[in-house]
């Protein structure tokens, strides 16, 4: 494929985020060219997949193609074993990420933009101290090419970002390293997102035991770099499946960080935004990041293309504002859930479960175990309220 | 002194360790890894929050270095 020397975006990366970003971008009409490190969009697949139609919908139509798994129902398992099911008003999915990515890069190919993988990307153009351009190798080979705005969706490093000035790396505390599997001889229901939690299994956090169909699941869990200080996500991993999935059998097995932290004080600088994991977009609460990065993509993108448009590519604090009030403020909300749920003693989830099991079954809901959980925490309860509010 | 050591043969490259980083001390391709010698404090914010343990800071090499100081 010919690469030219100038393009008026480049996007570094092509995951969910970079994607939507490069299509809604090439949507305004201006040239687009996506630079993916991997030989293959898609792969390897870091995540544990499950989204919301409500998080994907407004992006790409859900189609069987790339959902393994329809959900409808979600099972928490507190540390006693107790076990609550609560059916879900909203749809879930279990994608295929392999070939949901591409059906995302192909929105973006049919929009207008360029892609090409095995580029990767070393380094930033600049003029005076508006970013410009990026340096990349490929297939042996260096290159340059100009640009008026980068857009960095290169994922939990976040490295292209810190080129430009802007501060990416973020807490340990508030990074998960992750180890997840997906397995075989996993006898569990087709429609349940299991979600295992205490300090035996997966402290500060959940394990996920994710259906992706015929007996088929990806298992994982996060730990932040506080606990795996003591104790890797690797070990925590490995004892939950020997004692609960011996007959277990691996297809791939990955490691991948989470950012659980609310979104970067600041995603933009002269010439160039941040978006996705790059940007920490993850909702901090569930570790999700496909929503959120499409979402941060999609404002993106627009914000970038109608900035080449209009003539002002260093400016682009535009998209800040815009993500901030889409959903960045939630997620700081979100993240002080997280941090009142994740402080929770075994005892204290046990306690809970049972509580909650006493709840009927069609009146259960996320929302309502989430205020069950803060109702000792008022000031907590208040900022969850926020949340429902905002919707 | 470099005292942050990468095992061998271990490591899937996944980049959690780059995103804690507050040197930006660490090279990351799809199949390579590398830590700038130069750059890197020793900190270990990596070695805490890698999956898989591909990172371990080494003690040994730290006393050594000490005795040599002496």
């Amino acid at each position: 494929m010919k690469i030219n020397n100038y393009y008026d975006v480049v996007v570094v990366g092509a995951g969910p985020a970079g994607s939507t970003a490069a299509r809604y971008a090439a949507d305004k009409g201006v040239s687009v060219l996506v630079l993916e490190k991997d030989r293959e969009i898609g792969v390897p697949v870091r995540c544990g997949e499950a989204v919301s139609f409500e998080g994907i919908s407004e992006f790409i139509e859900p189609d069987a193609e790339f959902i393994s798994a329809h959900i409808n129902k979600f099972l928490l398992v507190a540390p006693n074993e107790t076990e609550v099911t609560i059916d879900f008003e909203q749809k879930f999915y279990v994608l295929n990420r392999v070939l949901f990515d591409k059906a995302v890069a192909e929105k973006a190919m049919k929009a207008g933009a360029s892609f090409i993988t095995n580029a990767y990307v070393h380094g930033l153009i600049f003029d005076d101290d508006k970013v410009s351009g990026v340096k990349f190798s490929y297939y042996g080979e260096e290159f340059s090419v100009k640009c008026k705005v980068v857009i960095a969706a290169d994922g939990v490093e976040s490295r292209v970002g810190r080129w430009a000035g802007l501060t990416t790396h973020i807490d340990i505390r508030e990074m998960e390293g992750a180890y997840q599997i997906f397995a075989g001889n996993i006898t569990v229901p087709d429609d349940t997102l299991i979600f295992y939690f205490g300090e035996k299994v997966a402290p500060e956090g959940y394990l996920w035991v994710f259906p992706k169909g015929n007996d088929k699941a990806n298992i994982g869990l996060g730990v932040s770099g506080e606990i795996g200080k003591t104790k890797s996500a690797y070990k925590f991993l490995n004892e939950f499946i020997e004692r609960k999935y011996p007959k277990a059998s691996i297809f791939s097995a990955v490691s991948g960080g989470v950012p659980c932290s609310p979104s970067l004080k600041k995603i933009f600088a002269p010439g160039i935004i941040l978006v996705g994991d790059a940007a920490r977009q993850v909702n901090p609460l569930s570790g999700g990041g496909i929503a959120g990065g499409m979402m941060g993509g999609c404002i993106g993108g627009e914000v970038v293309g109608e900035a080449v448009l209009e003539g002002h590519p260093e400016n682009l604090r535009e998209y800040q504002l815009r993500w901030d009030n889409r959903l960045g403020k939630k997620h700081i909300i979100f993240n002080k859930v997280k941090n009142g749920i994740y402080d929770f003693s075994d005892e204290q989830f046990n306690k809970l479960a049972k509580s909650f099991s006493s709840v009927p079954y069609e009146k259960r809901t996320l929302g309502k175990l989430i205020k069950r959980a803060l109702m000792n925490q008022p000031s907590l309860l208040i900022e969850a309220a926020k949340i429902f509010m905002m919707d | 002194m470099l005292l942050i050591e990468i095992l061998p043969n271990k490591c899937d490259f996944c980049g959690t360790c780059v995103g804690v980083c507050p040197e930006d001390a660490i090279e990351l391709t799809d199949s390579t890894i590398n830590i700038v010698e130069e750059v890197c404090t020793n900190c270990s914010k990596c070695v805490w929050v890698c999956p898989i343990d591909v990172l371990v800071f080494n003690k040994e090499k730290m006393k050594d270095n000490k005795n040599e100081d002496k």
